[in-house]
């Protein structure tokens, strides 16, 4: 395997966990600070990707798509909470996977009730697309070095908002007792709102950018929920920085693992059921990660509480 | 306008259809996907059926629609509700293998008829053929040996091949090197649902291949065209007309352009049923009929062309006349084998722009008078 070749998995698996990061992102800060788990977080990636590719489609502009996906998911978000979420956060887990399971059979049963059954349109805005030649000869999509850049800028932005900010210290603080910081006269319903929508705006914002290029279907929230909730695990929960971590580790299992190993059982196997077995090996591969860090340290890489 | 004569439509197709019945009416159960991630396909092929039903404006039919989504345990439960409870003569509608090999062997062994309008899983043209069972589509292979075939036409001799890893991946890749005379470049497996390309894309592109060869049906295909298309890779792509029917080609957009797949229809095969289809089918429902919808119509063409000839309660007579196959079919020559699987032209098709709607042109033929590898393990 040619170093150009491993070079540019590498850059394919930061890739994929730095999109990881920004779904599971939110997903963290509500599950670390509200103690929710929700389901629905997968469904707030689709409505961002849907508004984006109606915004894009009508206007034929991408940022105004992105504004749209990021504030179409927040509303969206703003409103379960007040609605639905708020009633959950004195029930146990079981009963909160429930509900949030029901709005997911909502959410993609409403979507296709809006745009039919048939996958949307929603594209690269052209002066993104294309390849650039990186030094040693890669050739990389540029659509995918934005997609790092807007990551890291974005995991900048949520580390300087919860270190630095007065939002970011009634977060943390939020986090760790909630019954003292209502004591001390914070509004702690609407402090939740926030969160839940920063978390869901975060998803829809995903959910457009990696709609551009993939496909905007209904359901298509799930699987990349399924990668979150291993991220938000292995990262420890509520920890944006062990959120960032995971992702990036989880990204590049799960990239490199597809590609190394099949090629490592091309050594002693015949070809085509090396690809099987390599391909069906490193599909569990960061499941088993995921057992790894769990097995050395249970509350995750960098979870406070047991 | 169009979402909303598109909703309208859906809206009256999913009522139950009920024909008056009087004594010698035919029942016919469908069980197909209208929710969730597949339903675009499950939607065509009823659309299909109920055009075709519709202009036939007979009185001795009558139509039950039931939604499996796309869950094989739902589908046995509505199977034998249709069986027991509406005492249905026919069955139909699955579009995926692994639901029609949970529903088709035990409505079979009832003595019900089965007509398949799109999975046609090896097992059911081999050894687990079964009288009852017709399949109006294709076997599963078929669409991959086509492109095996265009590959040797086309002078292809160093493909990369991919498919997921699930059996109908595995079957893909096996009938494309069934027909294929070439080197393999790389052979992938990726997996069941995948979004992202890149590292598959990376690897196509150091392996110094002359054509790709995928089948990655539904989101899978759309993500990986698009993908394909931004890389800069100009190695000439090919895949069966599943990663290229008409509800995904407009999610696509320029990136499927030029793409080459294999088809047993297009919307341009010349023929007066054909025509008549596709122009009905637009004007009912407001978009261009798919290969799915053509499956649909003409499965109900041939159910109704038995009906004409025999009363499904004398089933022997009615299976001749199935067997038969008499009727106008949208991709013109039709005529089932010894396993009761079609024998078809498949054809090699080209994506195209016409006006603002993305759709298939055919080329050329891959395949004349197509059969399946099974027909000979089937003993009735």
């Amino acid at each position: 395997m040619s170093m150009i070749l491993l070079a540019e998995q590498v850059l394919n698996g930061l890739q994929l966990g730095i999109m990881l990061f920004v779904m599971a992102a939110g997903l963290t800060l509500v599950f670390g600070v509200m103690g929710l788990i929700n389901l629905a977080h997968g469904s707030l990636f689709m409505i961002g990707a849907f508004a984006a590719a109606a915004v894009a489609g009508a206007t034929g502009s991408f940022v105004l798509a992105l504004i749209a996906a990021l504030s179409a998911a927040a509303a969206v978000g703003a409103l379960v909470e007040v609605v639905v979420i708020r009633r959950l956060y004195n029930r146990d887990h079981l009963d909160q996977v429930l509900a949030t399971f029901a709005l997911i059979l909502i959410f993609s049963e409403g979507t296709r009730w809006l745009f039919g059954s048939f996958p949307l349109f929603l594209n690269i805005p052209s002066y993104l697309a294309g390849p650039v030649s990186l030094p040693g000869g890669i050739e990389y999509p540029l659509y995918r070095l934005t997609l790092i850049a807007v990551g890291l800028l974005i995991a900048l932005g949520l580390f300087l908002l919860i270190s630095r900010t007065r939002l970011g210290i009634q977060i943390r603080a939020g986090e760790n007792d909630r019954e003292m910081i209502a004591a001390l006269g914070i509004d702690i319903s609407k402090l939740y709102t926030i969160v839940f929508a920063i978390g869901a705006g975060l998803a829809g914002l995903a959910g457009a950018l990696v709609g551009a290029i993939q496909s905007v279907q209904v359901g298509m929230g799930e699987p990349v929920l399924i990668l979150a909730f291993v991220v938000i695990v292995i990262g420890g929960i509520g920890s944006i920085k062990g959120a960032l971590i995971a992702s990036i580790l989880v990204g590049l299992t799960d990239t490199l693992g597809g590609v190394l190993l099949p090629a490592l059982f091309k050594q002693f196997m015949e070809a085509s059921a090396a690809t099987s077995a390599g391909s069906s090996l490193s599909s569990m591969l960061i499941y088993i990660l995921m057992a790894g860090v769990l097995i050395v340290r249970p509350t995750g890489l960098f979870g406070a509480r047991a | 306008m169009k979402l909303k004569s598109l909703a309208l439509a859906t809206c009256m197709a999913s009522l139950p259809f009920a024909a008056l019945a009087d004594g010698h009416s035919l029942k016919v159960g469908m069980i197909t996907t209208l929710s969730g991630g597949g339903a675009g396909l499950g939607i065509d092929v009823r659309d299909g059926f109920m055009l075709a039903v519709g202009q036939a404006d007979r009185n001795d039919i009558e139509v039950v629609i039931e939604d499996d989504q796309r869950k094989p345990e739902i589908a046995v439960q509505l199977a034998d509700k249709m069986i027991q409870s509406e005492k249905v003569d026919v069955l139909t509608g699955i579009i995926w293998s692994n639901l029609a090999m949970a529903v088709v062997p035990a409505a079979v062994a009832q003595g019900k008829f089965y007509l398949s309008p799109n999975a046609g899983p090896s097992v059911l043209a081999g050894k687990g053929c079964n009288e009852n069972y017709f399949n109006v589509a294709w076997q599963n292979d078929n669409l991959h040996e086509a492109g095996g075939a265009y590959a040797n036409t086309a002078g292809y001799a160093n493909s990369f091949i991919l498919a997921p890893n699930y059996p109908a991946g595995q079957d893909a890749l096996t009938g494309y090197k069934r027909m294929y005379e070439g080197e393999l470049a790389g052979e992938l497996f990726t997996k069941l649902g995948q979004t992202d390309y890149a590292s598959e894309i990376a690897q196509i592109r150091a392996s110094g291949a002359d054509s790709v060869y995928f089948f990655l049906p539904g989101g899978m295909g759309i993500a990986f065209l698009k993908q394909y298309a931004d890389s800069g890779l100009e190695i000439p792509v090919v895949g069966p007309a599943f990663s290229f029917d008409q509800g995904i080609l407009q999610a696509v957009g320029d990136a499927a352009l030029g793409v080459v797949n294999t088809s047993q229809w297009g919307k341009d095969i010349d023929n007066a049923t054909n025509a008549q289809f596709v122009e009905t089918f637009q004007a009912e429902y407001g978009r261009l009929p798919s290969l799915y919808a053509s499956q649909g119509f003409d499965t109900a063409n041939l159910l109704m062309s038995a009906m004409d000839v025999a009363d499904v309660n004398d089933a022997d007579a009615f299976r001749t006349a199935l067997q038969a196959a008499d009727f106008d079919s949208t991709r013109g020559a039709f005529k089932f084998g010894s396993n009761n699987h079609p024998i078809q032209d498949i054809y090699v098709r080209e994506v195209i722009k016409e006006g603002d709607v993305y759709t298939n042109k055919i080329i050329g033929t891959a395949l004349t008078e197509h059969s399946d590898v099974y027909a000979a393990e089937c003993k009735f």
